[in-house]
């Protein structure tokens, strides 16, 4: 095996030309193939706090949805047309996330760990009980997003590469983000909050700077997925903390937190199992999803990525002092 | 608002609504003092917790459709399954993750809720359901204010079961062992404390009277399969608000509770319950963290 530097780029290149290439082979799972790159954005979006700032987090599918509606409500009462609506409304939904994160953050930002996660778990459920009353966004009967212009085929291929466009530019974003003074910053809350305050880090600046980040591309992709499923639940599609909610959680567990890679390849892995696996379930779905989530949790709490670097630290840099061929940095020289 | 006005206009309906409040209150303080107790003794908030009242209320259904009492023979059947079905939980899942990092802990139980939840709903349907003890009712203040005799069984039972445990922690053998483990696990550990079939015990009881307070629940109200994670909500609300191991302050956050829940399902409608329970669970957290944050200096 080459050492991790030398594969990167060409890795790179693969998986570019087989991610612009994808819908055109296997056209007739666009739509599959779109969600992929949600769940992408989903697991990476979740692992900002949840596996780099260790704030677990189980309330983010609240952008999500705040993003659909903002979207489709700029959709319906603006009255501009498909694309310029599409585009002002996604404006609005990444606005409006953004806005939620930073008032909800300066809100409950300041609790730790556990006490965290059980306000935002109750958050994600009150959001979608809240919407599924409210008579402005159509209640508990739901908000019907506009109709494509054009064949359907032609929608899905749009929003699959608007989807791939989102994932990318959130895990360049975080990538740039995590090799800055912001990942050092929010890997020191994640150790020890405490002495990163003490070390004179803002540290509530970054949890809520962090939130924000996460809130900017949920709430760009609720927005578009609001528009490719063309209806939008309260429950179910918004503010769907069973699904969705769950996923993002158990998706970024999965991949494991070492690197960026983690998130990403577990909702590659989680949501391929699922595309080819889970009808044949017939509706034992959600019991298989909680058994998941307690032998990952349980079993597996290191995810693939962190299985991988005990397996192969070469691979993550982390080449231990004074193994043979460390100074080459051959990964298979590595007991 | 006009259900504030109807209110206001009408004292016995608001005496009513704190009465069943109050009556409910207890069912919430009893599962919450199992939270408390599994949180204070293994450091674990038991997600899973609601899912325990839920299935508690099936089996005295399922023991009520069998033909036999649903009060007498019911809510016992009900506290031994789930004390069966939680030392099995224990020895699948929980050992593994007691002495692990906390939120390992919340994720596990969140996906044994998951688990427990989907089951039920797969097994039993989705349907909601109540069992009727057939006790009627008595009408207080010449029929202005009327109270089913089984919410004031269900209440003085979950204050017996409440006062049970706490002599049951106070003087019996496993209790002080219980007791130590929690003050302090290594050192009961070296005094011959058996600290894994302590937090058996303590896993399985608390399932066992959650399951007895599901079982109250299903013949006072219903049950459902999605009923678990308000009940979850509102321990964990009441144990942040009393603290732990103090018995009477989780009484009284509990009654208060159900009446602050009542008033709210009459003035914000059916149909924002739930959001107010979840909710209020939000402003609690925020608050209890606004009050610590003005003890210590912090970085903004």
């Amino acid at each position: 095996m080459k050492s991790a530097a030398r594969i990167r780029p060409a890795a790179y290149l693969v998986l570019l030309v087989a991610s612009l290439t994808a819908p055109l082979v296997f056209s007739n799972y666009v739509t599959q193939l779109a969600f992929l790159w949600v769940m992408v954005l989903f697991a990476l979006t979740w692992d900002l706090l949840g596996g780099q700032m260790g704030y677990n987090s189980f309330g983010n599918i609240v952008f999500f949805g705040i993003g659909a509606y903002a979207c489709a409500v700029v959709q319906r009462d603006w009255g501009l047309g498909y694309a310029p609506g599409l585009a002002v409304g996604m404006l609005a939904a990444a606005v409006l996330a953004v806005g939620a994160a930073a008032v909800l953050g300066a809100a409950i930002l300041g609790l730790r760990g556990h006490y965290f996660a059980i306000c935002t778990l109750g958050l994600g459920i009150a959001a979608g009980e809240l919407a599924a009353g409210f008579d402005f966004i159509g209640a508990g009967s739901g908000l019907v997003t506009p109709v494509f212009p054009g064949e359907i085929d032609e929608r899905n291929l749009v929003y699959y590469y608007l989807f791939l466009a989102l994932a990318a530019a959130a895990f360049l974003t975080l990538r740039w983000l995590y090799s800055r003074q912001f990942g050092l910053g929010i890997r020191a809350i994640r150790d020890n909050e405490d002495k990163a305050e003490a070390m004179g880090i803002h540290t509530t600046r970054y949890k809520i700077a962090a939130w924000c980040v996460s809130a900017f591309f949920l709430g760009l992709s609720g927005a578009g997925v609001g528009n490719l499923i063309g209806f939008i639940d309260p429950r179910d599609v918004a503010f769907a903390a069973s699904t969705f909610g769950v996923w993002m959680v158990l998706m970024a567990i999965l991949g494991g937190s070492v690197s960026i890679w983690g998130p990403a390849i577990g909702a590659v892995v989680f949501h391929v199992t699922q595309e080819l696996f889970w009808t044949y379930l017939l509706g034992w779905q959600r019991v298989a999803l909680g058994l998941l989530i307690v032998v990952i949790v349980v079993f597996f709490p290191q995810g693939i990525t962190g299985w991988l670097r005990t397996r192969w630290p070469a691979l993550f840099g982390n080449v231990p002092v004074g193994a043979p061929g460390a100074a080459e940095g051959d990964a298979e020289a590595v007991p | 608002m006009d259900s504030i006005g109807i209110l206001l206009s009408a004292p016995w309906l608001m005496l009513q609504l704190a009465v069943d409040g109050v009556l409910i209150g207890a069912l919430f303080a009893l599962a919450a003092y199992g939270m408390a107790l599994v949180w204070g003794v293994m450091n674990i908030i038991n997600i899973a917790q609601g899912e325990f009242v839920m299935l508690g209320g099936f089996v005295t259904l399922f023991v009520a459709q069998a033909g036999y009492h649903p009060l007498l023979l019911g809510v016992p059947a009900s506290a031994v399954a789930l004390f069966v079905l939680g030392w099995i939980i224990y020895r699948l899942i929980i050992f593994r993750i007691v002495d692990g990092d906390l939120f390992i802990s919340i994720l596990a139980t969140f996906g044994i809720s998951i688990l427990l939840q989907q089951l039920a709903n797969q097994l039993f349907g989705a349907d909601v359901r109540t069992v009727s003890a057939d006790l009627g009712s008595v009408a207080l203040f010449g029929g202005n204010l009327v109270v089913g005799w089984i919410k004031v069984i269900a209440f003085f039972a979950a204050l017996l079961l409440g006062a049970g445990l706490f002599l049951f922690l106070k003087f019996s053998r496993l209790g002080q062992a219980i007791r130590a483990t929690s003050q302090n696990s290594r050192a009961a550990r070296i005094l011959g404390v058996d600290t894994d079939r302590v937090y058996a015990a303590t896993y399985a009881i608390n399932a066992a009277i959650c399951g007895a307070a599901g079982g109250l629940v299903v013949m006072t109200w219903f049950t459902h399969p999605f009923l678990g994670l308000p009940y979850t909500v509102r321990s964990f609300m009441i144990v942040v608000v009393a603290g732990l191991g103090n018995l009477m302050a989780v009484l009284w956050a509990g009654l208060g509770l159900g009446i602050a829940e009542n008033y709210a399902g009459f003035i914000l409608g059916a149909e924002f319950q739930a959001a107010f329970i979840f909710l209020l669970l939000v402003v609690i957290l925020v608050w209890r963290n606004h009050r610590l944050a003005r003890r210590r200096m912090v970085l903004k």
